[in-house]
This record gives C-alpha cells, structure tokens and sequence, in this order.
C-alpha cells in the first residue's frame, strides 16, 4: 500500500517537472532579453544618484545646521564665559588707597568694551576693604574704591545711569583669613549686573 | 500703657526720704580733672538685716556686693577686705552716734558706707549711709522703699548720691552702653546698663548694622544698617515702637553723630562723589555741608558746646584727625604720630580727643589734647584696641578689644588704669557709644 502511494508521488512530480520544462522553454525563443536588463540597470544609478545627491545635500544641510547650533552653543557659552569674568574678575587695591593699579585698568578696559556690547546691563560696583583699618574709615575707603572704578568706566564712554556703587567696607571679606594674602583678595571692588 | 508703666515706676522709685538733711559742705572729696587720682579707701561691710527673723543673708550679702561692684566701676574707691574688719555687721550699729569710727580709721578706711534692710510682705526697705571716718560725720543717709526687684535701682541711685556728693558731678550709673555684636551671625546692635548687666538686642535688621549714635537725650538711637541693600541711617526710639526716620541719599549713608545742645544730627554722605560731612536736623533734612575735600572725610565728634568738630580725613594721604571751627570756618589737623588714626570722639569735658591709632600694626587707644598736648597712648601689648568711647561724666572710656581673642568691650579708666572687660556675650563686640546720663 505504502509503495504505490510511493509511487504515485514520484509520478507527479515527473508530470509537474515536464510541464514546467515546457512553460519555460518558450520565452527563450526571443534573443535580446540583456538589452531589456541593461535599460533597467541604466535606469537603476540613474534614480539613486539623484537620490544620493539628495542625500548628500541633506546631509550638508544637517552639517551645517548642526554646526550652527554648535556654533551659536558655544557662542553662547562664550557669551556665558564672558559675563561670568565680567562678574567674576574683581579688580584689587593697595592697602588704604583707591588709586586704580594698572592691572585693575586693564581688567576695567575689558569690562568698558563687554559693556558697550551689550548695552541693557546695568551695574552695580561694590567697594570692599580688608579688615584692618576701622569699620566707618573702611565705608568711606570701599566707596572710594567703588567709585574710583565707575569714573574710569564713564571716562571710556559707559553711561552714567547704568552705574552704582554700593561700599561694604570691610564687612563682606571674600576671603575670611587673617593674613596678607586674603588681605590682598579682599581689598576689591567687585562688579554685579542688576 | 507706657505712661502707667512709667507711673508706677517713678511712684515706686519716688519713696525716697532723706534721712538727715544736712549741711553739704563744699568739700571736693574727688577730684574727677586729676589725672592721678588717688584711690579713697572704702569699707562697705555686709549690710544689717533690720528684721527680726534674720531672714535675709542672701540680699544683705548681695546688695552690699552690688553697691561695692557698682562704686568700684568709677575707679574712684578702693574696696577694703572685709576680712580685716573689726565689727560684726549684725551686730554694728547704723547710725552716726554709735558707730565706733575708730575701729574704721585703723583699718585705713576713710570712708565707710553701711545698710540695714527689711523685707515684708514684698516691700523691701533699704537704708544707706556714707560716712567720713575721718571728719567722725554722715555725709549722705537715705531711706528707699521698693519692691523687691527695685534693689539694683535703690542702689545704682544711693551710688549716684555718693558721686554727686564727692566728685560734684552726675554720677554715671543711669547711662548705657550701645554697641555692635555678631551673635546672631548678622551685626546687630545691642545696649547694655554702663556696668555690662541687662543686656538685650536692639535691632533685628537680618543685615549689616553698625555706628550707634544716641540722642542728647538719650532717648532716640541712630545707626547704619543694610536694610536696602546699601549703607542707610536710621533713626529708632530706644524703649517705644515710635515711627523712626530713615536717611537714604544715594551712596553712602554712615557715622550718624548728634550735635551736642542743639539737638541737630551730623552724618557722612558721598552723594555728591565722595565721603563728606554734612549737618542735618534731627529729621534728617540737610542743613548744609561741613567739608569740602576730593578725600574721605567722615567719622565727626563734635565738642561740648557744638561750635567745632573733630573728624577724620585722607587729604594729606592717611587717615588723620582733624578740628573743624565753624565760627572760623577753619580746619586744622590735630594728630600727626602714626599713619592711621580714626574713630575720634570728643570728651564730654571738651578737653581732650579719643581715637584710635596703628602702632606696630596694631590698634591701640590714644587721647590727645583738642590744643595738641600728647598724645598719651592707653593701651598696648594686648590685640586691637578700637572705638573708644567715654562716659558722660568724662571719667572712663569703653573700646573694643581682641585682648582674649574675640572682640569684646572693655572699660578702663580715662588715664588707661583699671582696664577690665564689661560682658560675655557670644559672638564680637564692636563699636561701643556711651549714652549720655537720662531718667528712665
């Protein structure tokens, strides 16, 4: 029983292979089927360069739209660096004067220039001592100080009405240590943006 | 509500009966101008305690101690060891007759001031007497009455007696001292009585507050504080919640100082671009300005009549003091040794100049005569001296001290003798002011 069924099958496939030999045997009649291939492979890099070329574009597109975003980042955080020195970088007086030092003139310039560039900030300069000398000579010698630092900065051209001083004296040390080298850290004026 | 407190205070204060009227001899017994003062041999035993229960060992003993503690602060009494007395003071008589003067004069006391109390029914009754051993006389016998907390006041009076009688003048036991403390971690400004007791906290700015200045009257206090961000004045009642006034120009606002008799202030202002000196009326309304210099100028005491103030400047390159004479409109400077003087205050006798001078890079508290005679320095080899300030009477001068490492203030005599701490409190104390005598 198992074998004519065996059998059977081996029968068909011998049927169904012949007529399929018989199928494909006809288009071989007609000899240019690579010319038909060789237009659809002209079309083919056709349609992909067009494509690529898209794609590149984009690409540049994306570059430089990435680039500009990094650039205006770090614009901005230049931007940021700069404001953070405008109101980090003090600048420092001798003992019991408000004679601005050369260095302090150099720092003022940068701030002067910083300023005209962006002309909504307003300031306040705080004057600070160091701890010896007396508390009421020291308010008087911070505002000194305060105010040595506003004149230069109205002489390189910074309006007046976005300046204040505000003098501490010696009761906001930056560097609670009682020795010269604190001394010297204290006796500052120091720049904050309203 | 004030004015019933006040009331029953005075009423229970005003009990106060004379017990001898007697004749004031025009003697000086204290010569508060010396500057060598001697010292009067004092003897004050424990008081007697008049009940008849005896009851009474811890008051007799404390207030005898206060009155002692409260006289030796003037620097004009030394206190005799009550060991080397000869009479037992429950058994001492009080009274001129039958004290035996003899047994005082041998242990060297030439004078002696004695006490009887009793205590009944929450009135408390105080006797005091002072008596010259020498001359065998009372020289000033009073009775209080009071409850029984008033015993500080009972005796801070009698000692005002005591110093009208022997020196001529007010005593100073009704003054307080204003000054700057960091406790709370914020400067703020406390007062405290003329011998460090009854401390309490004035201003609660949450900020930076210095320079106490008090009215002639001593009833209002101006000061600096950063309320706003920047150095404002303002003006406060010391015991009423009154409306104060506030002084806000622009820049600085510092170093508020009453202008003696006239009652008007004085203040520093760098509105017009520098540290300048101006005089205002009491409600801070600029009268006019008092200096004219591209410096500092700042921190003015003026003299007892008001017709001239000292201050301090850097016109000729260092802090110094200078005298300002408004009927001459003339300036002249008055210290030259040493490169940084400040804080001056003038004397309330007029004579002589306070301040504060750098010696070795130090502080130290100098006096100098308004004519230039000195400077005579009062403190040195013990920190930062700063501040000085006097009592009304002339005769002491308080300052701030690093002498046991945090700063505190100290008292000493006008001729630097004496000198010795007023009070603990945690934190620094700086910049004391010295009321001037008042009634509460």
């Amino acid at each position: 029983m198992a074998k004519t069924l065996g059998k059977c099958f081996i029968l068909f496939l011998a049927i169904s292979s012949l007529l399929f030999a018989v199928s494909c045997a006809k288009p071989k009649v007609k000899p240019e089927p690579s010319v038909v291939e060789e237009a659809i492979t002209e079309e083919m890099p056709a349609v992909s360069k067009q494509m690529e070329e898209m794609k590149k574009m984009e690409e540049e597109r994306r570059l430089a739209e990435e680039q500009l975003r990094e650039q205006k980042l770090a614009e901005r955080e230049r931007e940021a660096e700069l404001r953070e020195r405008f109101v980090n970088e003090n600048i420092h007086f001798e003992f019991d004067k408000s004679t601005l030092l050369p260095e302090a003139k150099e720092i003022l310039k940068e701030k002067a220039e910083w300023l005209s560039i962006h002309r909504d900030v307003i300031v306040t300069m705080e004057g600070h001592c160091d701890e010896r000398g007396t508390n009421e000579y020291n308010l008087a010698l911070g505002d000194r100080r305060a105010e040595s630092a506003k004149r230069f900065l109205i002489d390189l051209g910074i309006s007046v009405s976005r300046l204040t001083t505000v003098s501490y004296g010696e009761e906001r040390p930056l560097d609670p240590r009682h020795n010269e080298e604190a001394w010297a850290k204290n006796r500052r004026a120091h720049f904050v943006i309203d | 509500m004030w004015n019933k407190k006040r009331l029953i205070l005075s009423v229970s204060l005003t009990f106060l009966i004379s017990i001898v009227a007697f004749p004031v001899a025009a003697r000086v017994y204290i010569d508060i101008n010396s500057p060598y003062l001697k010292k009067i041999p004092t003897a004050i035993p424990i008081f007697k305690d008049l009940g008849r229960d005896n009851r009474h060992q811890d008051l007799v003993k404390e207030l005898a101690e206060l009155l002692g503690d409260t006289l030796s602060f003037t620097g004009f009494f030394k206190l005799l060891d009550p060991d080397s007395f000869l009479v037992d003071p429950q058994k001492a008589e009080l009274t001129r007759d039958l004290i035996k003067f003899d047994n005082w004069r041998s242990i060297g006391a030439e004078l002696l001031i004695n006490g009887g109390i009793s205590y009944k029914n929450g009135v408390l009754k105080i006797e005091l007497r002072l008596f010259d051993t020498f001359g065998r006389r009372l020289i000033i016998g009073k009775r209080y009455t009071g409850h029984i907390d008033d015993g500080r006041k009972i005796i801070r009076r009698f000692c005002n007696e005591i110093i009208h009688h022997l020196t001529g003048t007010e005593g100073i036991f009704n003054t307080r001292i204003a000054f700057v403390s960091t406790t709370t971690g914020n400067k703020e400004i406390y007062m405290a009585d003329f011998d460090g007791y009854n401390i309490r906290q004035f201003t609660n700015t949450n900020n930076i507050t210095l320079s106490p200045a008090w009215s002639p009257d001593a009833q209002w206090l101006a000061y600096t504080a950063y309320r706003k961000k920047k150095p404002d004045i303002y003006i406060k009642h010391v015991r009423r919640n009154l409306p104060g006034k506030v002084i806000a120009f622009n820049g600085l606002n510092t170093t508020p100082v009453w202008v003696p008799i006239q009652s008007l202030l004085s203040a520093t202002f760098s509105k017009d671009g520098n540290p300048e000196i101006y005089l205002l009326t009491s409600s801070g309304k600029i009268i006019k300005r008092l200096t004219y210099n591209w410096g500092i100028d700042t921190s003015p005491t003026w003299s007892p009549d008001g017709k001239k103030f000292a201050f301090v400047s850097n016109r000729s390159g260092t802090p110094q003091i200078y005298i300002k004479d408004l009927d001459k409109n003339q300036v002249r400077r008055l210290t030259y040794k040493g490169s940084y003087n400040t804080t001056p205050e003038w004397s309330p006798r007029g004579d002589f100049i306070a301040y504060s001078g750098v010696t070795n890079g130090h502080f130290n508290i100098f006096i100098v005569g308004v004519d230039g005679e000195g400077p005579y320095q009062l403190t040195r080899d013990t920190g930062d001296n700063e501040s000085p300030t006097w009592s009304p009477d002339g005769t002491l001068i308080a300052f701030s001290s690093t002498r046991e490492g945090s700063t505190r203030i100290h008292v000493m005599n006008s001729n630097g003798s004496d000198q010795r701490r007023l009070l603990i409190l945690s934190g620094d104390q700086t910049c004391p002011r010295w009321s001037p005598r008042h009634r509460y």
